[in-house]
C-alpha cells in the first residue's frame, strides 16, 4: 500500500467523522449556519446592489457627457483657459478616430457667455461640437425632447436644456443672441436659431448646458480651427485602461497635449463611489465579525463538552494535531454548509431585484443628485455573489482556530475525568 | 406560587458564569454589536447633520420667501417688496434668530480675460453674516461693509478662473426689468473660500443697494431669507410669515426648499433602524444558540427544580433574567466602548482624501461624530426588547420538560 493513499483513507475517514460530528447537536448548527446564511443572503445582495448602482452611476455620469477619456492642453482641465487650446482639432480627432476604429471620438470647444431671448438673459456654457460625432460619444443628442438634433456643422443653430429652455422661455424656432469673449479675449457674439431641446434628468445640465456645431463655435469664437476637449467613449469601461497607452503616444507627438481618464476628469465621482465603499466595508465587517463569534461559540463548546472524548482518543495514541484538524474540518463544513445556501438563496433573492429593479422610498430624490435612475437593478455575477460568502467563510475558519489550539493543552488522565 | 425574585436573579447569575467562556463570548459579540450600532449611527448623523447644515448655509436660512413665479423663473421681474410692517413685526418677534434680505438674479462676471456665469447677490452683510456666511472664509481682502458697498466679493476658484486679483476691476452684466443688459464696474474688495468648490465659482456678493440700482428696480429684493431658532421644526415659523403675506408670495421652508436634503433626513431615520435590527438579527443567532445551550446543559437541573415544586413560569423567568444580565451587562461594555470611541473623533474625521466625493453628496470633508441620546436609547432598547423575544424560544422550551423525563437524562 503506499503511503499515500494511506493518508487519503485517513482524510476520508477524518471527513466523515467531522460530518457525523456536527449532527450530533442539530440545533446548535443549524443555529450557527443560519448566522452565516442570513449574513450571506444580507451580503449578495447589498454588494450586488453596490456593483449595480457603481456602474450605472459610472455609467451614466460618463455617457451623459464628459466620456471616459478626454484629450485636452495641458492646464485646461484645472483652469479652463479660453486660449488653452488644442490647435487643429479636427484633424487630431480624425487621426485618432482612423487609429482607434473601436472608439468614438468627438471634438469639443467651450466659452461662457451671456445668451439672452426677447425675455431674459442667463450666464451659462456653450459647446461647440460636432454634429456627426457627437452622438457617439454623448447621450444627449438622443434626448431631445422638442425639434431636433445639430445637423450642420457650420449652421448658426443651438440646442439647449429644457430647463435653460424654459428660463429662457423659448421654443424651438426662435432667437437666442450670446455675447462673450473669443480666444484671445477679443469681443465675440451670434445669433442663434434654437434647433431643439433636450432633457436629460440631470437638472445641472439641462440648466447650464448650450450646443451648437463647432465650425460655427470656430467663426464665431475666433478659434481658428482650434478647440478645448477631444472626448473618447468606449463600449466597455474596462478597455479604457488598454486605450490609454497606445492614445498617449499618439498625442504624445505633440507635448502641449494630455490624456485625461474618467477618474481624473470627474474625481468626485470616483471618490463617492470610494467613500461609500468604505462605509459600506464596515457594516460588512461588524456582520462578519458577528458571525465568527458565533462560530467560535459554537466550535468551543462543542471542544469542551468533548473534553472526556477527546481525552480517551488521545489515550488511544491519536495525536493533538489530529484532533484539532477535525474540528477545523468540523468548522470547515459547517462554513461551506452555510456559503453553499447562502449563496445560493442571496443569489435567488438578488436575481429576484435584478429582474424587478429595487427602489426605496425617498430614492428617486438621492438617485437624481447622482445621475441614476430611480430603480437599481442589481449586477448579478460570480463576483458579487461569491465575494461577501467567502469573506464570512474564511472569517468562520479562523474563529476555530481557537477552540482547534485548546486541544493542544488537553491531558488525557485530566481529561478523561472531566464531566 | 410567588416568585422568588431575589434568590432567581442570584441564580441566573451564578448560572452566567457556570461556563465563563461562553458567556465571555457572547458578552462581547453583544458589546461590538452595540458599539457597531451606536458608532455608525453617531457617523451618519454627523454626516447628514454636516449636510443639512452645509445646506442651510447654503440657501441660506430655515424658511424663505419669494414670489411664486421666482423659484422656477429666477428673473429680476418675479421680484419682491421691500418686507412691509406686518411681515417686519414677525421678523421682528420671538421666533426668528436673524432675517435678511437679498436680491439673487444670474448675471455674467467678465475680467479682461475670460468670463463665467454667476449667480450675482446683492446683499446686505450684516444680515448675510448673521444668516452664516462666516467672515472666517475670507482668504484675502475683506466682506462688504454695507449694502451701499461698491465692491464685490468672488470666490477663490472663480478668481483663479477669471485671472484677476484682489483689487483688480471685473464687469457684472446682467438684464434689467425690460431685458436691457444692464452692467456695471466693480473693484474685488474681498476672496471667500467655500467648503464646497462649487460655490467658490458660481456665487459672488455685492451690496444690495448697489445692485437695485444697476438693474433699477427701486427697492425690490427677490427673497427674505430667516434663520429660525430650530432647523428641525421650520413649519411653525413658515406658517406665522405666510399669514403677513399677500397669496401671491411663497413661503416656504427648506425641507420644501431642498427635497434632497429633506428626504436624506428621512431615509437616514429609516436606514439607522434597519441597520439596528440587521445587526441584532446576526446577533440573535448566537443569543438563542448560546441560551440553548445554557437550557439543554442544566435539563436534569431543570427537571429537579420542576420536581421540587417550581412552576414553569417561574423557569422562563429565570432563563429570561439570565439573558436580560447577559444582554445588559453586553450592552453596557458596548456602549461605554461606543462613547470611548467616538470622543476621541470630537475634533473630526478627515476625509480630505475623498473630498471631491463627500461634496457630490452635498458634505464636508471633515466628518464630525454626533451622537443623540434617541439613537443610543434605541440601539440599547432594540437590543434589549427584541433580545428577550428571542429568549423566549429557549426559555420557553426549559419549562416544557416534564420532570420525570428531565431528571432520567443524563
Amino acid at each position: 500500500m503506499k503511503p499515500n493513499s494511506g493518508r487519503r483513507r485517513a482524510f476520508g475517514l477524518s471527513l466523515r467523522l467531522a460530518w457525523r460530528n456536527i449532527w450530533r447537536q442539530k440545533r446548535r448548527t443549524w443555529l450557527t449556519a443560519l448566522a452565516m446564511i442570513f449574513s450571506n443572503i444580507l451580503l449578495v445582495f447589498m454588494i450586488s446592489l453596490q456593483f449595480g448602482s457603481y456602474d450605472m452611476m459610472i455609467n451614466n455620469t460618463l455617457r451623459m457627457f464628459s466620456g471616459q477619456i478626454q484629450v485636452q492642453r495641458d492646464g485646461y482641465h484645472e483652469n479652463q483657459k479660453m486660449r488653452q487650446v488644442i490647435p487643429a482639432i479636427g484633424e487630431l480627432a480624425s487621426g485618432i478616430r482612423e487609429r482607434f476604429p473601436q472608439a468614438s471620438v468627438a471634438a469639443r470647444a467651450n466659452a461662457f457667455v451671456l445668451v439672452s431671448s426677447q425675455d431674459r438673459s442667463f450666464g451659462t456654457r456653450i459647446v461647440g461640437v460636432e454634429p456627426g460625432h457627437e452622438p457617439g460619444v454623448s447621450t444627449i443628442p438622443g434626448l431631445v425632447r422638442e425639434g431636433r438634433y445639430l445637423d450642420n456643422p457650420d449652421a448658426a443653430e443651438i440646442v439647449i436644456g429644457s430647463v435653460m429652455a424654459r428660463n429662457l422661455k423659448v421654443a424651438v424656432g426662435d432667437e437666442l443672441t450670446f455675447l462673450g469673449s473669443g480666444r484671445e479675449g477679443s469681443f465675440a457674439a451670434g445669433v442663434v436659431t434654437v434647433a431643439g431641446i433636450f432633457d436629460s434628468g440631470s437638472m445641472d445640465l439641462d440648466r447650464s448646458l448650450a450646443e451648437v456645431p463647432l465650425g460655427y463655435f470656430q467663426e464665431a469664437f475666433d478659434m481658428r480651427g482650434s478647440g478645448h476637449v477631444i472626448a473618447l467613449l468606449l463600449d466597455d469601461l474596462n478597455a479604457v485602461d488598454g486605450l490609454l497607452t497606445p492614445l498617449k503616444a499618439l498625442v504624445g507627438e505633440r507635448e502641449e497635449l494630455v490624456v485625461l481618464d474618467w477618474e481624473t476628469l470627474t474625481p468626485g465621482l470616483k471618490q463617492a463611489i470610494q467613500a461609500d465603499m468604505t462605509s459600506a466595508w464596515f457594516m460588512y465587517g461588524v456582520l462578519i465579525v458577528l458571525v465568527a463569534f458565533s462560530v467560535l461559540n459554537t466550535q468551543l463548546m462543542s471542544v469542551l463538552e468533548r473534553t472526556r472524548e477527546f481525552g480517551v482518543i488521545m489515550a488511544l495514541g491519536i495525536r493533538p494535531r489530529r484532533l484539532a484538524l477535525l474540528v477545523l474540518l468540523e468548522t470547515f463544513l459547517m462554513a461551506l454548509l452555510g456559503l453553499l445556501i447562502g449563496a445560493l438563496l442571496g443569489g435567488l433573492v438578488t436575481g429576484y431585484f435584478a429582474y424587478a429593479g429595487f427602489a426605496y422610498p425617498g430614492m428617486d430624490q438621492m438617485a437624481e443628485k447622482f445621475n441614476m435612475p430611480a430603480v437599481i437593478f442589481p449586477a448579478l455575477d460570480p463576483l458579487s455573489v461569491m465575494l461577501g460568502p467567502s469573506v464570512v467563510f474564511i472569517f468562520c475558519l479562523f474563529a476555530a482556530i481557537y477552540p482547534a489550539l485548546k486541544l493542544y493543552g488537553l491531558r488525557p488522565v485530566d481529561a478523561m475525568r472531566a464531566v | 406560587m410567588q416568585i422568588p425574585v431575589k434568590a432567581m436573579s442570584k441564580l441566573a447569575w451564578r448560572n452566567l458564569w457556570r461556563n465563563y467562556r461562553r458567556t465571555l463570548i457572547m458578552l462581547l459579540a453583544i458589546a461590538v454589536g452595540a458599539w457597531a450600532m451606536i458608532f455608525m449611527t453617531s457617523l451618519l448623523r454627523g454626516m447628514v447633520d454636516d449636510m443639512v447644515k452645509q445646506g442651510i448655509r447654503a440657501l441660506p436660512g430655515h424658511v424663505q420667501v419669494h414670489t411664486a413665479a421666482y423659484r422656477d423663473d429666477p428673473s429680476v421681474n418675479h421680484g419682491l417688496p421691500a418686507p412691509d410692517e406686518a411681515l417686519l413685526e414677525v421678523l421682528g418677534g420671538e421666533q426668528v434668530q436673524a432675517w435678511t434680505s437679498r436680491l439673487k438674479v444670474p448675471a455674467m462676471i467678465s475680467s479682461e480675460y475670460e468670463n463665467r456665469g454667476v449667480l450675482l447677490l446683492g446683499v446686505d452683510p450684516a444680515g448675510e453674516t448673521e444668516l452664516g456666511f462666516d467672515d472666517g472664509d475670507i482668504v484675502e481682502g475683506r466682506f462688504l461693509e454695507g449694502a451701499d458697498d461698491p465692491g464685490i466679493v468672488i470666490g477663490r476658484k472663480l478668481l483663479q478662473r477669471l485671472e484677476t486679483r484682489l483689487g483688480k476691476r471685473v464687469v457684472v452684466m446682467s438684464q434689467d426689468p425690460d431685458n436691457a443688459v444692464a452692467d456695471r464696474g466693480f473693484k474685488v474688495v474681498g476672496v471667500f473660500q467655500a467648503e464646497l468648490e462649487s460655490r467658490e465659482e458660481s456665487i459672488v456678493y455685492a451690496g444690495r443697494e448697489v445692485i437695485q440700482r444697476m438693474l433699477g428696480v427701486g427697492s425690490d429684493i427677490s427673497e427674505v431669507a430667516v434663520l429660525g431658532r430650530d432647523y428641525k421644526l421650520p413649519e411653525p415659523l413658515a406658517a406665522s410669515i405666510r399669514a403677513t403675506v399677500p397669496a401671491d408670495v411663497e413661503v416656504l421652508s427648506w425641507l420644501k426648499l431642498d427635497p434632497y436634503l429633506a428626504t436624506m433626513m428621512a431615509v437616514m431615520n429609516g436606514f439607522v433602524l434597519v441597520w439596528m435590527v440587521v445587526i441584532f438579527l446576526a446577533l440573535s443567532f448566537g443569543l438563542v444558540n448560546t441560551l440553548m445551550m445554557a437550557v439543554f446543559e442544566r435539563v436534569r437541573e431543570i427537571g429537579l427544580m420542576r420536581a421540587l415544586g417550581m412552576r414553569p413560569a417561574a423557569i422562563v423567568y429565570q432563563i429570561l433574567v439570565e439573558s436580560l444580565m447577559l444582554l445588559a451587562l453586553g450592552l453596557l461594555f458596548g456602549n461605554l466602548l461606543a462613547i470611548g470611541s467616538i470622543i476621541p473623533l470630537q475634533d473630526g474625521i478627515d476625509l480630505s482624501a475623498v473630498s471631491e466625493g463627500m461634496e457630490m453628496m452635498g458634505a464636508s470633508s471633515v466628518l464630525y461624530p454626533v451622537l443623540l441620546w434617541p439613537d443610543l436609547v434605541l440601539a440599547n432598547a432594540v437590543v434589549i426588547v427584541l433580545g428577550i423575544i428571542t429568549s423566549l424560544l429557549p426559555a420557553w422550551r426549559a419549562a416544557q420538560y416534564r420532570p420525570v423525563e428531565a431528571l432520567g437524562r443524563s
